[in-house]
């Protein structure tokens, strides 16, 4: 058994494994911390920055992200500090100015206050994505195909399939569409194809002879089957049917 | 081309972690980074395509683009922006005819902008392929240029 | 080249028999080649001296060594005659075989080719009493002069490797690092971190495989003081890398040099081959039983990549992006292995602790601050080039006693330090010591050297700006507040050199500044805010301008200023009138001032750069 360790959170006395993350024993204690980059499923990434909490070590306090601050014994931890909340308002602030009219992010500043964008109305912009890389590290660490990736660096960064074309790797899993925060991956199905519009593919479904449900894509189902090695026709029926 | 590249990786081991200097490699050997070769560099290493791509556009010293004969490189460090090395790069832009970035239409020159090349005693400094100018003025371009066209 | 020494009685017979070589009656010239006397013409200088000697048959009399940076960039190129300690500047090939000449007969040195501070002045003849070279203490950067970097036998004739020697068969792992802790050694890269403790740290780390590696990333813009050690003295380097590898316990190191610096990548190399071959590196060194290998990686051109975790990043063959340090590199670095990673100049201080004791180290510079800087000299200074001060030194002595004052005789007004991730401190702060501690107070840092001296003529807000643009393009682009943050900085401070500031812009601005100060993921967005808080903190009335009034004292942003001609000093002579890019100025006739168009001015300053009489004016 692992060693537990004493935390103190927002004044409250809690016991955690040694080494877990502030966040999961947040998290664990029904403390809610907003986040937008994480996920339960994939390595935490510390970009949006919004799990910041205060931290404090024998004399010594410090804004750390939850997700990968890890606890220890005696740790003090503030999740809504007035310093935090002023940070975590100007970081939406920033996230707003950049996604003017996404709904996600509009309600969440909204929840901090914030009707619009303390910049100038001409520099906003609107995008849905906000760079949290969750359809990226999803796609390498979960799927395991690594279709798309971040490109480029700084103001320009996104996710994108590689060269900018149709991402070839592609298996129409749609994990990213899933783990997509702000809803800035687009996919949709209709005749009987899948499309992943945001990067450029599209797939045709699955349909099971016995009951006509279309349920996934092809290209999906035999790259699991290639991968698992299962025999063919393995998927030929949906899993209701099987 | 295939096989100046297997030559590359094999320089470096076929480690993917030597990717940078792979990369570097290639684009001394052709000017940028091409696409086959690069295609044929995801092969070889067992990297999937997105991660050369991602690498590629992350570091500024690549270009997916082909580039002019002649790269013309405008120092803006601090030092050489104290003494107007802005200016200079405007000049250029309006000698060329070209942004910061691009590939005159005759392909002869790129002109692209660096960071700082540690020689600050004497900024503003231009460099054109190996040679390096320094103390350059607006009026010292258009002879600096000549003496690279044909 | 000798063949591998197998001993240290070998290497120490080779030292002697190479130190006694050098001590003859011939002269010695040593020229610079580095990379800033280069766009001074150094190389057809060099090449002019070796011809001329061949020809002339003088092998026997002169020795002529090509050199590494001598520190006075800015009267490059730069020869250094022994004996004598003559230093000739701004040397031409036309004036080789008159150097020769004199050299050889032994006559008093060539007068028109040395140093005069102004052209009335009187000449110096000899280089440490040049006034640049009087108040520096260049014990690391010294040793430039008196070697080719590409041989590695000159570094080991005046005493190179003798401190590996010592640390390989006299000293313990726990000693060494004891006596880098007593020398009070901090991390020339920056951050200030005691080494002896960050060494002991990795030291006690878990596990077997541990690294040791060089940042010679060197990005910020206007510091090249790394460059001119590792291009000039490669093997210094190495040899502190090899020492502090013994005492960590690490038989790999890393050598991870900025993709713009060819001649310190090539010189480096060159060195670890030359090292290998004498089993200086590699396996048994010198019978020691310790074996140590090295690896040279280059750069991408991506700034950001000096940040340790990013470059660690980048040499796993990853797209530099820095990840949370909670968990130490120390502990955990490279591929998750405790690491060790160390500035140039940090790495090259430490054969001189080795060989001389961390009591004589400790005693050179400031109390908590001890030992030399290297710092690259430039911007609007009389003297620009390396100069290494002790620790302590005022900020006044290095602009104006070794910097020779403001050139043109303009007025200084500030001087940033620590690149982009320091600031800018204005003339009330001169008589503040150069230390980690006293400038962190004043509201920059130390940074890896970069020391930027700017005039009357700079815009201070036009700097914040520059360093803002700067810093967006080399954001790694993974979070939030740095990503979006440093781009809105920039919007709005190209707003108020454009004159469209408004007054609650400089809120907004501090604003931000505390949100990237306490939120950013890494040191290149929390410490962004630097440029800009110094500026509004010291020059807050040139913001004011810029926002109430719309005007730009200096001089410089384009929005806010206008060209025209003083009609009363124009002679009409229309030097002015091919150069203009815009055909905006046209030529009345002679004696007849010329007429400037507005409307196709473009503000470019190649008129008020070359008029002679004074007769552009900026408003």
């Amino acid at each position: 058994m692992s060693e537990l360790v004493n935390l103190t959170i927002n004044g409250n006395k809690y016991t955690a494994e040694k080494g877990s993350m502030v966040l999961q024993v947040a998290r664990d204690h029904g403390i809610r911390i907003p986040t937008l980059c994480n996920h339960e499923a994939i390595e935490p990434f510390g970009a949006c920055r919004l799990c910041i909490v205060e931290a404090t070590r024998g004399n010594r306090t410090r804004i750390v992200t939850s997700c990968l601050y890890p606890v220890e014994e005696g740790l003090v931890v503030q999740t809504d500090s007035p310093r935090i909340v002023r940070n975590r308002k100007m970081l939406l602030d920033l996230l707003l100015a950049r996604c003017s009219e996404n709904k996600v992010i509009k309600e969440l500043a909204a929840e901090y206050g914030l009707e619009k964008p303390s910049f100038r109305e001409e520099y906003w912009e609107k995008h849905d994505c906000i760079v949290c890389g969750l359809c990226v590290r999803a796609c390498e660490q979960v799927v395991g195909v690594s279709a798309i990736s971040l490109v480029n660096r700084g103001v320009s960064k996104e996710p994108k399939p590689p060269f900018l074309e149709k991402a070839k790797a592609c298996i129409g899993c749609g994990s990213c569409y899933y783990v997509c925060p702000t809803g800035a991956v687009k996919m949709e199905e209709k005749n009987g194809v899948r499309h992943i519009y945001n990067w450029e593919v599209a797939f045709k479904l699955k349909k099971c002879p016995k009951c006509g449900m279309e349920w996934a894509p092809e290209a999906q189902l035999e790259y699991i089957r290639k991968k698992w090695k299962l025999e063919p026709g393995f998927f030929d029926l949906c899993p209701n049917c099987r | 081309m295939t096989d100046k590249v297997a030559a590359i990786v094999k320089k470096y081991g076929s480690h993917s972690s030597q990717l940078v200097s792979i990369l570097q490699d290639i684009q001394a050997e052709y000017n940028y980074l091409p696409r086959t070769a690069l295609d044929k560099l995801s092969k070889k290493l067992d990297i999937p395509q997105s991660h050369v791509y991602s690498m590629a556009t992350f570091f500024r010293a690549f270009s997916l683009k082909e580039r002019g004969k002649h790269i013309c490189n405008v120092c803006q460090g601090t030092a050489c922006h104290v003494r107007g090395a802005d200016l200079i790069l405007e000049a250029l832009e309006r000698q060329l005819g070209v942004e910061r970035g691009q590939t005159t239409a005759d392909r002869g020159f790129t002109l692209e902008t660096v960071n700082c090349m540690g020689c600050c005693a004497t900024g503003p400094v231009v460099k054109i392929d190996d040679e390096f100018f320094g103390h350059m003025t607006n009026d010292k371009v258009e002879p600096m240029l000549s003496k690279f066209k044909e | 080249m000798a063949s591998k020494l197998k001993t240290a009685k070998a290497l120490a017979a080779l030292q002697k028999k190479l130190a006694e070589e050098m001590d003859t009656e011939k002269c010695r010239i040593s020229l610079c080649n580095g990379t800033a006397c280069r766009p001074y013409g150094s190389n057809p200088v060099a090449d002019a001296f070796k011809a001329e000697i061949e020809k002339r048959g003088l092998a026997d009399q002169v020795e002529f060594k090509i050199t590494g940076c001598h520190g006075f960039c800015e009267r490059g190129p730069i020869a250094i005659v022994e004996p004598g300690n003559v230093f000739y500047q701004r040397i031409q090939v036309s004036d080789v075989p008159e150097i020769l000449d004199n050299t050889v007969q032994k006559k008093a040195p060539i007068e028109r080719l040395l140093f005069k501070q102004d052209a009335g002045a009187k000449a110096v003849a000899r280089q440490n009493d040049i006034p640049f070279y009087t108040d520096q203490q260049r014990i690391v950067m010294g040793n430039n002069a008196r070697l080719d970097p590409t041989n590695i036998e000159d570094y080991i004739a005046i005493g190179g490797y003798s401190a590996l020697s010592k640390t390989l068969f006299d000293l313990q792992p726990d000693a060494i690092i004891q006596m880098v802790k007593d020398s009070g050694l901090r991390g020339r890269g920056g951050g200030g971190f005691p080494t002896g403790t960050k060494w002991e740290t990795c030291r006690k780390a878990h596990g077997d495989i541990k690294y040791v590696i060089v940042n010679a990333d060197e990005g910020d813009p206007g510091a090249y003081a790394n460059e001119g050690l590792l291009t000039g003295n490669p093997h210094s380097v190495l040899e502190g890398l090899i020492i502090g590898a013994f005492a960590i316990g690490s038989h790999q190191g890393y050598i991870y040099v900025r993709n713009e610096y060819p001649l310190a990548l090539k010189n480096i190399t060159m060195a670890i081959e030359q090292a290998e071959k004498l089993g200086l590196i590699g396996k048994n060194i010198l019978g020691s039983g310790f074996d140590f290998s090295v690896r040279v990686n280059r750069g991408g051109g991506a700034f950001v990549c000096g940040e340790s975790t990013a470059l660690m990043a980048s040499l796993e063959g990853k797209t530099g992006e820095p990840r949370a340090k909670y968990i130490h590199t120390v502990e955990r670095g490279l591929w998750d292995k405790p690491s060790c990673l160390n500035n140039v100049e940090t790495w090259a201080n430490i054969p001189l602790i080795i060989n001389n004791g961390a009591g004589w180290f400790s005693k050179i510079g400031a109390s908590g601050n001890s030992g030399t800087k290297i710092f690259s000299l430039t911007g609007k200074v009389n003297n620009t080039g390396l100069v290494e001060v002790p620790m302590g030194i005022k900020l006044r002595d290095i602009i104006f006693d070794i910097g020779g004052g403001i050139r043109g005789g303009k007025k200084f007004k500030a001087v940033q330090t620590g690149g982009p991730s320091g600031g800018c401190l204005p003339e009330k702060l001169l008589d503040s010591p150069v230390d980690f501690d006293s400038l962190l107070k004043a509201g920059s840092m130390m940074g890896s050297g970069g020391m930027i001296v700017m005039d009357e003529d700079n815009c201070m807000v036009d700097t914040a700006r520059y360093f803002l643009t700067f810093l967006e393009e080399e954001s790694c682009g993974k979070c939030v507040p740095c990503r979006e943050g440093v781009k809105r900085m920039r919007q709005i401070l190209t707003d108020i050199t454009e004159g469209k500031g408004q007054v609650s812009d400089l809120e907004l601005l501090t604003e931000l500044a505390a949100h990237l100060k306490d939120s950013a993921l890494c040191a290149l967005g929390s410490s962004a805010p630097n440029p800009v808080l110094t500026t509004i903190q010291y020059f807050k009335d040139e913001y004011e301008a810029h926002i109430k009034d719309k005007k730009c004292p200096a001089g410089v942003c384009k929005a806010l200023i206008r060209f025209s001609i003083i009609n009363e000093k124009c002679p009409g002579c229309a030097r002015c009138v091919k150069p203009c890019p815009t055909q905006a100025i046209t030529f009345m006739g002679k004696q007849k001032p010329v007429v400037l168009d507005q409307s196709k001015c473009i503000k470019c300053r190649t008129c008020f750069d070359i008029c002679k009489m004074g007769a552009v004016s900026i408003e």
